[in-house]
C-alpha cells in the first residue's frame, strides 16, 4: 500500500542541543561522601544532611523495581555523575543580569525567555539547569501576595522550617528506590508556599533542562498549599542529545490544607533516544505524590508525556481529608522504540473522597505503552468514589498497550468504576481525510487530538495548544 | 473532463477492471450500473486513487493529463470527489471541525482565504439547508453513530462544502427510505452545474428516477458492456443484467469477484 501506516516518524529532536558552559562537575560514583560534598556545596542546615544521610543508608539496602512492563539494561549507578553545575552563577543572584548569557540564551532557545523584557507575562519561571536553578522569576511580585516561589536550595536557606516539617511528608525516605536515591541526592528543584486564603495571581512554572552527559538529575519539588488557598503550576523538560542514557529521578510532593486546591501539569519532551537504535535518551523516573490533608481539598495531576526512553511514572493522590478530590489526566504518547508505564494511585481514606482517572495512550512505531493505575478504598473511605477511564489508540501494527487497573476496596459504600477502550487509526480514516484533501499528518493530529480532548482541555491555555503542536510534532511522518 | 482509457486494474492478483474506456464531459450526468462485484466501486475508488487497487494497464485523463501518478489528496484538491458507499466513522473528530479542515484545505490550494470557525459557521448553515440536516449534526463526531442515511447525506453535504468538479456518487442511494433519498437527490440536483459532472454509481433504477442522466452505462465483469441513454435504464429496470452478460460467464465467476471486490 502506498498511503500506509508503515513508515513510522523521523522528526528530528528540535531541543537536542548542548550548551558550552563551564560545568562544575562531581566526579562519578555515589557513596556516603559523594552524599556530604553535595550537601556541604549547597551549604545546608545540618537536619538536611541527616535527611540525606538517612535516605542513602536505606537506599543501599534496597532492590531496583523491577514490576513495569519496561525493559532496559542495569543501571550502573557509579558511572553517573550526581551533581553538575554551569559555575559562573554564584549561589545568589541578585538580578538575571548576573546570569550568565549563555544560559539565558539557552532558555531562549527552549522557548523560555527569562529576561525582564521577554519574559512570558502571567506565568512566573523558575529555570533548572543540570543541577541549579540558574533564574526565577516574578519572585518579588509573587512575595508581595505572600507567595513564595523559589529555588529549592534557597528555600532551604530562607525557610528551613518549612522544609523541614513538610519535606518527606509526602513521599517518604524509604517509599521507593528511586525516591530514596533522590532523597540522598538531590541538588534542586522548586519551592512554592501559597498562604492562606490566597489564590496565586499567575501561573507558576519550572523549566527543567539537563545538558551534561552522564549526569543524573535528581531535582525536588514542594508544593504547599495552605487553607481556602490555590495555584496552578506547570514543568517542561528538554535534554540534548546524548547517545548514552541519563537518569532523571525527580521527587514531587504536594500538600493541600482544607479547601485548597493544587493544579500540577505536565508537558514531558525529554530526549527519547534514537529512533531506529534506541540508543540514549531519558530514563524518567520520577515520584510524585500529593496530599489532600485538609477537607475539601482537591489535587488535579495533569500529563502530557511524549519523550523519554522509558518512563516510569505514577503521580498519585492520598485523600486524607473528608471529601477531598484528586482528578488525573495523562495523555501519553510513545513511538518508535520508546517504553512508558505510567498510571496513578489513588488512596482514598477520608469519607467521601472521590477520584478521577482519565488515561489515554498513544503508542506508534515499535513503542510498548502501559497503563497501570490502582484505586484502593480504605475501610474509613466511606462513600468514596473513583471513576477511571483508560483509553489507548495504536497507530501501525508493531507497537503495544497494555492496561493494568489494580482495585483494592475495604468498605461496601465505595464505588469503583472502570472504562477502557482500545482502537486504532484505521487506513480508511486516513483515506477519507484525504479524499476531503486533508493531509495524513494533519489527519492523524485531528484524529489525536480528539482522542486526547478531554485531558487538553485540563491544561493551562496556552500550554494545550504547545501541547497539540508537540504531539502533531512527535507523530511527523509516523504515518504516511 | 475525465477520460477512462482502456483502465485494467486489479487487487492482490485478481483482475477487477478488464479494459474500461469512459468519457465524461463537464454538465453530464452518467449513471454507471451492474450487478454486484461487476467493479463498478473499483471504478470509483481507482479515480480518486485508492490504495488498495492497482492500475495494470491504461490511463485516468483529467482535463486532460493523467491523475494516476497524483496522490488522492491532490487529486482531491484538484477537484475530484468520491461520495462514499460506506463512510468511515472517525470518533473524537467533531464534524463541523472536520467540514472546515477540508474546506480550508481547498481554500489554501486555490490561495485563497481560509474560513475562521465563526465565519464557517455562517457558511456551512447555508449547506446544511441542500440536504435538511440538523445543526446537531456538526457537533457530533464524523460519522460516529450516524444512520445509514445520515451517512449519505453527510457525504453530499461534503459535497456541497467542497463544490467539487467531478463528484462520483457510490451506490449513494442504498440504503435510504424513500424520504431520504428524495433529499440526497434534490441535494445533488441543487449542486449541478453546467462546469461541473456527476458519475453516479448504482445497481438500481430508483435514484435514477430523482436524478436524470444524461448516460447509462453497464459495467459487467469488468467491462463495459452496453452504454446508452437513460431509457437503458428503464430496460435495465424491466429485463435484467443477464441479456447483457457474454456467453458462458455464468453467476459463478461474478459472485467471486464480489467477494474479492468487496465494498
Amino acid at each position: 500500500m502506498s498511503t500506509s501506516l508503515e513508515a513510522l516518524t523521523n522528526q528530528e529532536y528540535k531541543y537536542g542541543f548542548v550548551t558550552d558552559v563551564e560545568s562544575d562537575v562531581l566526579p562519578k560514583g555515589l557513596s556516603e561522601e559523594t552524599v556530604r560534598q553535595i550537601s556541604a556545596k549547597k551549604n545546608e542546615p545540618e537536619f538536611m544532611l541527616a535527611f540525606r544521610l538517612n535516605a542513602f543508608r536505606h537506599w543501599q539496602k534496597m532492590t531496583e523495581p523491577d514490576w513495569a512492563n519496561v525493559h532496559y539494561p542495569a543501571i550502573n549507578y557509579q558511572d553517573i555523575s550526581y551533581y553538575a553545575a554551569p559555575k559562573k552563577p554564584e549561589a545568589k543572584k541578585a538580578s538575571l543580569d548576573e546570569v550568565d548569557p549563555e544560559l539565558l540564551a539557552t532558555f531562549d532557545k527552549l522557548g523560555i525567555p527569562l529576561s525582564e523584557q521577554k519574559r512570558l507575562s502571567g506565568v512566573a519561571v523558575d529555570a533548572v539547569f543540570d543541577s541549579v536553578s540558574v533564574a526565577t522569576t516574578f519572585k518579588k511580585d509573587l512575595l508581595k501576595h505572600g507567595v513564595i516561589f523559589c529555588s529549592f536550595s534557597e528555600a532551604l536557606q530562607e525557610y528551613p522550617d518549612l522544609i523541614q516539617q513538610y519535606l518527606g511528608s509526602v513521599v517518604p525516605v524509604t517509599d521507593n528506590y528511586f525516591s530514596a536515591l533522590n532523597s540522598a541526592v538531590f541538588s534542586d528543584g522548586s519551592f512554592v508556599y501559597i498562604p492562606k486564603n490566597t489564590i496565586c495571581p499567575m501561573e507558576l512554572s519550572t523549566y527543567f533542562r539537563i545538558n551534561t552527559q552522564d549526569s543524573g538529575q535528581f531535582e525536588r519539588t514542594l508544593i504547599i498549599c495552605e487553607s481556602d488557598s490555590k495555584v496552578s503550576y506547570l514543568e517542561g523538560c528538554t535534554a540534548p542529545k546524548f547517545d548514552t542514557n541519563q537518569l532523571h529521578a525527580a521527587v514531587v510532593e504536594l500538600v493541600a490544607m482544607d479547601r485548597a486546591e493544587i493544579k500540577y501539569s505536565t508537558v514531558q519532551n525529554w530526549f527519547a533516544g534514537d529512533p531506529k537504535t534506541g540508543k540514549g535518551g531519558i530514563y524518567n523516573f520520577v515520584t510524585k505524590r500529593g496530599k489532600c490533608q485538609g477537607e475539601s481539598s482537591r489535587i488535579s495531576w495533569t500529563q502530557v508525556e511524549t519523550g523519554s526512553a522509558i518512563t516510569w511514572k505514577y503521580p498519585s493522590c492520598i485523600l486524607v481529608g473528608d471529601n477531598s478530590v484528586g482528578e488525573f489526566y495523562s495523555v501519553a504518547l510513545t513511538n518508535h522504540l520508546q517504553q512508558a508505564d505510567t498510571g496513578t494511585k489513588m488512596v482514598h481514606i477520608g469519607k467521601n473522597t472521590r477520584s478521577r482517572i482519565i488515561s489515554k495512550g498513544i503508542s506508534a512505531g515499535k513503542s510498548a505503552n502501559s497503563y497501570r493505575g490502582q484505586v484502593s478504598m480504605k475501610k474509613s473511605a466511606v462513600g468514596a468514589r473513583n471513576y477511571t477511564q483508560c483509553d489507548s489508540m495504536l497507530i501501525g501494527s508493531a507497537c503495544s498497550a497494555n492496561t493494568f487497573p489494580y482495585v483494592d476496596v475495604q468498605n461496601a459504600s465505595a464505588r469503583v468504576e472502570h472504562e477502557a477502550s482500545t482502537s486504532k487509526i484505521s487506513e480508511e480514516q486516513l483515506f477519507y481525510f484525504q479524499q476531503r484533501g486533508i493531509g495524513t499528518e494533519e489527519a492523524v493530529s485531528a484524529i489525536i487530538n480528539g482522542f486526547c480532548k478531554e485531558v487538553f482541555s485540563e491544561l493551562p491555555g496556552e500550554f494545550a495548544v504547545e501541547a497539540t503542536r508537540l504531539l502533531g510534532l512527535k507523530l511527523e511522518n509516523s504515518v504516511g | 473532463m475525465l477520460e477512462i482509457k482502456n483502465l485494467h486494474a486489479r487487487v492482490q492478483d485478481k483482475e477487477i477492471l478488464k479494459g474500461i474506456n469512459l468519457t465524461v464531459r463537464a454538465g453530464e450526468i452518467h449513471a454507471i450500473m451492474g450487478p454486484n462485484g461487476s467493479g463498478k466501486s473499483t471504478l470509483a475508488k481507482i479515480v480518486v486513487g485508492h490504495p488498495s487497487f492497482e492500475v495494470t494497464q491504461g490511463d485516468v485523463l483529467y482535463n486532460g493529463e493523467s491523475i494516476l501518478g497524483l496522490s488522492p489528496q491532490e487529486r482531491a484538491l484538484a477537484g475530484v470527489f468520491l461520495a462514499f458507499q460506506y463512510p468511515v466513522e472517525v470518533p473524537g473528530v467533531n464534524n463541523a471541525s472536520f467540514l472546515r479542515l477540508a474546506y480550508n484545505a481547498k481554500q489554501i490550494h486555490l490561495g485563497q482565504e481560509e474560513l475562521d470557525p465563526l465565519d464557517f459557521d455562517e457558511f456551512i448553515r447555508e449547506k446544511l439547508k441542500i440536504v435538511e440536516m440538523d445543526e446537531r449534526f456538526l457537533d457530533r463526531a464524523v460519522n460516529e453513530g450516524f444512520s445509514g442515511g445520515e451517512k449519505k447525506r453527510n457525504e453530499i453535504l461534503q459535497m456541497a462544502v467542497l463544490e467539487p468538479k467531478l463528484a462520483f456518487l457510490d451506490e449513494t442511494d442504498s440504503g435510504l427510505d424513500i424520504d431520504a433519498l428524495r433529499i440526497v437527490a434534490k441535494g445533488v440536483n441543487q449542486l449541478k452545474r453546467a462546469d461541473n459532472a456527476i458519475v453516479m454509481v448504482t445497481h438500481y433504477q430508483r435514484l435514477l428516477n430523482y436524478i436524470q442522466p444524461d448516460y447509462v452505462h453497464v459495467l459487467a465483469y469488468g467491462q463495459m458492456v452496453k452504454s446508452g441513454g437513460k431509457e437503458l435504464a428503464l430496460e435495465l429496470e424491466e429485463k435484467g443484467y443477464d441479456w447483457l452478460l457474454p456467453e458462458g460467464q455464468g453467476a459463478q465467476e461474478n459472485n467471486q469477484l464480489a467477494s474479492v471486490a468487496g465494498a
